[in-house]
């Protein structure tokens, strides 16, 4: 801090930045978009800690654990989807600084097929579950089961609508500034979510499996 | 899949019926008729004076972080009133109750006092939920909509729609409690919800749902509110503004909007889990079916505690303005002060189980809560200490401001001694759940009201550019205090005499006098209302005579004051560029505080949107669908949000461009309307923002010359 001795040269000092352009726009939505990635962390986090406490044998009441019920082999084959579609998405990304948009547009045609892909294959998983009697309102482990695993899908479908949303607007509109953040900022949704896809597996299913 | 509610349902209305509105009530039909009247006049004298068009150009579709801030205080302030009158209520119950025998109203059903337990239990529940959510927070976050972005010189917050978006989820969650009153029962269970108490099977009305849907909504405005202030205190600070530079008000933003960010989430699960429960039959809650009736609790808290940090430490900041303005000193130990403000929230996560003690978790973990929670103590010491030392040896003018700015410290004294001697376990088994918890933590909640209501005094001038009226502002502060003394010297009193919180029947009649001083205590709460309104109408009436320039106390410090009052619309004329830590008073220092640019360059604005109100106004449906369980309603509110959302993101705001001349215009013309040099005064008043739409793009010029009113 300066102190009243201290003489300040008027016609030195800067009182007004002459300079200034602004803030970078792409920058402060992505920064803001990892904020909201973070929350997002906190909720997976919290479901976490709800299917942690709700699966002991006793959660389950009578009905079966996961232990009885969860086909890694058929989950795998989703997280396969999923990653591939991260995968693909990477290379839209890739065809994004190049700024060719047809590439851009195939990278997002296909990382969507391949999240319907996943999509589809939970929805038969739990189909295949209801059939069998294994429903949340069984047990509270069961609830838990499915809170955690259907929140990730509804994440999914939230991700899916996106890219048919940026689809559209990048056919439409090309590569403005907007269209650019959100494509930044859906990656870092997609691949996020993969990432929590892959502690619903190693936790949810691996482990059931093997309890 | 879904629950079966009990008692009737059609796919129209759901669970909706005349019968579920409260028309033979007592209190409520005649405040239902009052509210509607009061309402038919509001709305005859907007249409008269043709105010229509204005409110919707220049509030109802602002994107202006002012503008929101200001709106979101009126939300607060509208909402502290309506949670006064439910305590109130709450504490003339208790007055008329106490004692044995049944002393009821019978024309009122009650076998005690004048309400009957039920309607007694959706008070209390209100009470505090609108007390923390509606009224603390609103105020906090709409003083720091306003007052961030200025103190880091940036033109408005980083995402000026969001921030509308914000703000209008929350008013619909404000709306929802509202309607509660009128439509249906609310929730009768506390304001944080006992399990598995809020479960269908005890709680089958619909009172607990306008609870889950009143929080979830809160919840998701403040979430994206925090997103916005951390993005824009980030990205957003002037040239200069390094971070050891940034105001103190400025870092307890930060911090506790870190805190929101990531604590709010767990409140939206806990409460989404509750929901799941309830419609869908899950069991996480349940007792028996494997469900876990702590686990809700933990959650519950794992947010509650931060949650009150975050609600204490802005009011911890704006001490932080005011003290070194009225004292005249740099603020004594800046980085101490920020230090122990990250101290506190970093602690603030890790202390959630000191809620519920009782819970006999054994002592090792008991143990270790203590501890933590007795940490707190430390880094707000070090505090309490800093704004001792910025006062000691300053020269003290004992302003509104400071009155108030005081007596939060003495408050927050006494809340945080209470405090630390219920994270004791020993001492906590006894008084746990006692009125004297209840009295620890309104010391907390009203050393934040105190302090909101400084801030407000002293950011007033800055937003609407004239000074409030001094001496009213201190006969509302001893007015206040006394209320304060009477209310809660007493319920420390009664909670160690043994009374347990949420009373609709005090039995014993020794309390009987100590709520009776209660009560006059309630009584004096009332006339510092009364002079809250007359403290505004002498204000406003006299405006003229208390219009003050940027630096309207004449010994500010942070940048906020360099720019004119009431703010303009583009805030900075020029983006300043920042050279000290208390910039404005370093300008003071060296004479360049009058020193305006020379020049100007153009400035790049937002346009308004309705989208963010369109938005509030059908989750504001969805909640209170889905309350009632009329499905086709939510799932047409749902889709109907989702489209909007689509539908803005594919529109865009491209903005509008003010050019340098017309900015140096407007500059000009500011300048003139500002007093010189503290002499003459010139009558105008105004909000912070002005005319915006005046500018924006879309407006005919037909628009442009019809302005709306020019002062109020
Ligand atoms: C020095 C710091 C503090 C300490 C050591 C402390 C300690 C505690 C403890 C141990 C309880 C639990 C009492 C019980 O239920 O048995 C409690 C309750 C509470 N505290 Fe604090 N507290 C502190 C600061 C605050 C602050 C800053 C606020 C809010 C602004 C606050 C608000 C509350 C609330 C709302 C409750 C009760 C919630 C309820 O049961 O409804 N406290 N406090
Ligand atoms: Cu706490």
């Amino acid at each position: 801090m300066s102190s009243s001795e201290t003489v300040v040269d008027p016609d030195k000092v800067r009182l007004w930045s002459e300079d200034y352009e602004g803030h970078d726009v792409i920058s402060t939505r992505t920064f803001g978009f990892w904020m909201y990635v973070l929350s997002d962390a906190m909720l997976f986090a919290t479901l976490f800690a709800a299917y942690g406490v709700l699966s002991y044998p006793h959660s389950y009441y009578t009905g079966p654990t996961p232990a009885q019920f969860v086909a890694p082999w058929y989950t795998f084959v989703q997280t396969m989807a999923l990653f591939l579609s991260v995968l693909v998405y990477g290379w839209a990304m890739a065809s994004l600084k190049d700024g060719n948009k047809s590439g851009v547009i195939n990278g997002l045609l296909g990382a969507l097929v391949l999240g319907i892909l996943f999509l589809a294959l939970d929805i038969h998983d739990v189909m295949r579950l209801v059939a069998a009697g294994i429903t949340p309102e069984v047990s509270g482990g069961l609830s838990a089961f499915y809170c955690l695993t259907q929140v990730h899908a509804a994440h999914i479908f939230a991700g899916l609508i996106w890219i048919i949303v940026m689809l559209w607007q990048v056919a439409r509109k090309g590569f403005t500034e907007d269209v650019v953040g959100r494509l930044i900022s859906l990656r870092m949704f997609w691949q996020f979510q993969a990432v929590m896809w892959v502690f619903i597996y190693v936790f949810v299913y691996l482990w059931g499996y093997m309890s | 899949m879904l629950v079966h509610v009990p008692g009737p349902w059609s796919p129209l209305l759901g669970r909706l019926a005349l019968s579920e509105i409260p028309y033979k009530n007592l209190i409520l039909a005649p405040l239902f008729v009052l509210i509607v009247l009061v309402g038919l006049a509001l709305v005859g004298w907007i249409t008269k004076r043709g105010l229509w068009g204005y409110l919707w150009r220049e509030w109802f579709t602002t994107v202006d972080h002012k503008k929101l801030g200001i709106m979101y205080i009126f939300l607060g302030l509208v909402m502290l009133f309506r949670g006064f009158i439910d305590g109130l209520m709450i504490r003339t119950q208790q007055m008329l109750a106490v004692g044995p025998g049944d002393n009821g109203i019978k024309a009122m059903g009650a076998i005690h006092g004048y309400l009957t337990p039920f309607h007694f239990g959706q008070i209390y529940s209100a009470h505090g939920l609108i007390m923390i959510l509606l009224a603390a927070t609103p105020l906090l976050v709409g003083l720091m909509n306003i007052i961030v972005p200025l103190q880091i010189g940036a033109r408005d917050m980083a995402f000026p729609y969001l921030n509308a978006l914000g703000f209008w989820i929350t008013a619909a969650g404000a709306a929802l409690i509202m309607i509660s009153l009128f439509v249906g029962d609310f929730s009768h269970n506390g304001w944080f919800g006992y399990a598995p108490i809020f479960e269908m099977s005890y709680s089958p009305g619909v009172g607990v749902d306008y609870w889950i849907w009143t929080l979830e909504l809160i919840a998701l405005g403040t979430t994206l509110g925090s997103i916005n202030f951390l993005a824009t205190v980030v990205k957003m600070r002037a040239p200069g503004m390094t971070w050891g530079r940034l105001p103190v008000f400025t870092w307890s933003a930060v911090s506790a909007n870190i805190i929101a960010l990531t604590s709010f989430p767990c409140l939206q699960v806990a409460l989404a889990l509750v929901g799941a429960d309830r419609y869908l039959g899950t069991h996480f809650f349940t007792a028996g079916f494997g469900g876990n009736l702590m686990l809700y609790t933990n959650l519950f808290w794992l947010w509650g505690h931060p949650e009150v940090y975050f609600v204490i430490l802005p009011a911890f900041g704006m001490l932080g303005e005011i003290i070194p303005t009225f004292s005249e000193k740099p603020l004594f130990g800046y980085v101490a002060m920020v230090l122990a403000t990250f101290a506190i929230a970093g602690v603030s996560w890790i202390v959630w189980l000191h809620h519920f003690f009782t819970m006999g978790m054994g002592p090792y973990v008991s143990t270790e809560f203590s501890v933590a929670t007795m940490l707190v103590g430390i880094p707000t010491g070090v505090k309490v200490f800093n704004w001792a030392f910025t006062m000691y040896r300053g020269r003290i003018s004992y302003t509104a401001a400071m009155h108030w700015a005081l007596g939060a410290l003495f408050l927050l004294l006494i809340g945080g001694l209470t405090g630390m001697m219920l994270s004791i376990p020993a001492i906590n088994y006894m008084v746990h759940n006692s009125v004297f918890v209840v009295a620890h933590f309104h010391m907390m909640l009203l050393c934040i009201v105190y302090a909101v209501f400084g801030a407000v005094i002293y950011w007033w001038p800055k937003v609407f550019g004239f000074r409030l009226n001094e001496a009213w502002g201190k006969i509302m502060f001893w007015l206040f205090s006394a209320g304060t003394a009477l209310v809660f010297i007493p319920m420390f009193m009664l909670g160690f005499m043994g009374e347990t919180r949420r009373l609709d029947w005090p039995f014993d009649p020794h309390w009987a006098g100590l709520f009776d001083v209660q009560e006059f205590g309630i009584a004096i709460y009332v006339l510092s209302v009364v002079s809250f309104v007359v403290l505004l109408f002498v204000s406003i009436r006299d405006r003229a005579k208390e219009r003050v320039g940027a630096d309207a106390w004449g010994t500010s410090r942070s940048l906020e004051w360099l720019t004119d009052s009431p703010v303009p619309f583009y805030n900075f004329a020029m983006v300043p560029e920042i050279n000290a830590r208390d910039e404005v008073a370093w300008r003071r220092e060296h004479g360049f505080l009058d020193i305006r640019p020379d020049h100007y360059k153009a400035i790049h604005m937002p346009n308004n949107t309705p989208v963010a109100l369109y938005i509030g106004a059908t989750l504001f449906l969805l909640g209170f669908a889905l309350t009632w369980r009329i499905w086709w309603l939510s799932g047409i509110a749902l889709l109907a949000t989702v489209a909007l959302m689509i539908w803005r993101s594919a529109k865009g705001d491209p903005g509008y461009v003010i050019s340098a001349e017309e900015i140096a215009r407007l500059d000009r013309e500011a300048r003139q309307k500002m007093p010189v040099d503290g002499g003459d005064t010139v009558p105008v008043g105004g909000f912070a923002g002005g005319q915006i739409m005046a500018y924006s793009r879309e407006v005919s010029d037909q628009d442009r010359s019809h302005r709306g009113p020019k002062s109020w």
